[in-house]
């Protein structure tokens, strides 16, 4: 079974990680994950915050390319380049004239009817059928399954059923053995883009999100962001000195995770790549009962 | 700019859901209701105000308030029309210099290449901002975690991007 796969520049460079344990869980389950070929970025948040029009093409083009190597589905693992993709094609599909005008931005035949799948989409249609037969380990731990806001909202493109308490993680994470926890802020923004140009309120947003995880006894925070990751992992050094403590949660993602429960050896998922030492979750997992 | 970005504000009835969950709402200077309000009320001076805030410069786009929204306003939306005009009459508020220079030196890497590469976009933002030895720490550590590639992966004909980025500039951004 081949899939359509946009990693979208952060799975090339500080969230390598995501995809080398994606693809490691794909190849155990028999499933092949094949990279669009010439994709370019999504433009991201910069793009929306300062071009509409360039916003939609710089998406068009990734899709426009898809529909050109005949894929009927791609999987996009970043919640953010999902999200421009599928608010991308929301545009085109629901108003000709942007489909039109969109063609000529990007001087590409252009449909838009490519099947666009969230990672939850992907686990849920690809890996969850026969997970069960690889699962091998138990993770063991609490976990708080971290959404972050572009998993979960706009509703209309997650195509969840509760973006104010969804359950698609915590359900990942039970097959996988964890015990997910109750928390107040897996839907909280993390500060997302502001990365750099407001590292303060990253710090402080992610701080209230790692204090919460941490107040509830997680172990472990999983997530399916790269934005949300590297908040909450690189910048973590900023976030202690926000929260005036030292919080040691180590943060996977979700594909991570599931690997392990699939007995993937830590170097093949990429959990050498963190800032915060993740052997903490590692040493949680027992083999599971037959 | 109702009829420029389908948003009609008229449907709010200032119930305050949007402040209230809005994860910045202390940091801002025109709570995301009142800029509803002020959109509303069109008092002399409001289009000043608005797009010299930075309110619309520290929203995240996180559509926490769209998705509470009794009423499906689309305040992100809104959001990202008053930034385009913003910088369009050139009232970006002094505070949130950092932050437009920000998503300036992102797209300008992605014009050149087609993708992000994180060395590229963090020196360009360095040099727009002078903030030179800003997270210089962690450089190392991501090198050797091979987090960063100093050798930019870009799209093949990189003109293709080029020519889009003209083309939608030529419109004027669009802003529809």
């Amino acid at each position: 079974m081949k899939v359509g796969f946009y990693p979208g520049c952060s799975l090339e460079g500080s969230s390598k990680e995501y995809s080398k344990s994606l693809f490691a869980v794909a190849k155990i389950c028999g499933i092949t994950l094949r990279e669009i070929e010439d994709w370019s970025c999504c433009g991201a948040t910069a793009a929306h915050n300062l071009n509409h029009d360039l916003a939609i093409a710089l998406p068009a083009r990734t899709i426009a390319l898809a529909e050109k190597q005949g894929f009927e589905q791609i999987v996009i693992p970043c919640a953010a380049c999902y999200g421009r993709l599928a608010a991308a094609q929301q545009a085109i599909l629901g108003d000709e004239s942007i489909l039109a005008r969109t063609q000529k931005n990007i001087d590409m035949e252009l449909t838009g009817k490519v099947q666009l799948l969230t990672i939850f989409e992907f686990l849920q249609q690809y890996i969850f059928p026969v997970a069960d037969k690889h699962i091998v380990n138990k993770l063991n731990q609490k976990t708080a399954c971290y959404y972050g806001c572009l998993l979960a909202r706009p509703k209309d493109l997650t195509k969840l059923e509760h973006p104010e308490n969804p359950m698609e993680m915590e359900k990942a994470m039970e097959k996988a053995g964890a015990s997910p926890i109750d928390w107040a802020f897996k839907t909280e923004c993390c500060g997302a883009g502001f990365s750099m140009s407001r590292t303060d309120l990253v710090a402080k947003l992610s701080g209230k999100i790692l204090e919460d995880a941490a107040d509830r006894g997680a172990e472990s925070i999983v997530v399916a962001c790269p934005m949300c990751h590297s908040n909450l992992d690189l910048r973590r050094p900023e976030i202690k000195k926000q929260l005036k403590k030292d919080i040691n949660i180590p943060v996977l993602f979700i594909t991570q995770a599931l690997g392990l429960s699939m007995g993937i050896p830590a170097c093949d998922l990429g959990l050498d790549k963190h800032f915060v030492p993740t052997e903490k979750a590692v040493s949680c997992i027992v083999k599971k009962e037959a | 700019m109702e009829t420029e970005i389908g948003v009609i504000t008229s449907h709010c009835y200032q119930c305050g859901k949007c402040t209230a969950g809005c994860p910045l709402n202390e940091d801002m200077d025109i709570k995301p209701n009142q800029v509803l309000r002020m959109l509303q009320a069109e008092v002399p001076g409001y289009e000043d105000k608005l797009l010299g805030s930075l309110s619309i410069w520290l929203c995240l786009a996180c559509d926490t308030c769209y998705s509470r929204c009794p009423q499906e306003v689309k305040l992100s939306q809104v959001m990202d029309f008053l930034r385009q005009e913003s910088v369009r009459r050139n009232k970006v508020n002094p505070k949130a210099k950092d932050i437009l220079s920000f998503h300036k030196a992102f797209l300008e890497t992605i014009e050149k290449n087609g993708k992000l590469n994180e060395v590229w976009l963090t020196l360009n933002y360095k040099l727009k901002t002078l903030n030179m030895m800003q997270d210089v720490n962690k450089a190392p550590s991501m090198f050797l975690k091979g987090k960063l590639n100093p050798i930019p992966s870009r799209v093949k004909n990189v003109s293709e991007i080029e020519k889009i980025f003209k083309r939608v500039s030529e419109n004027e951004g669009g802003n529809k």
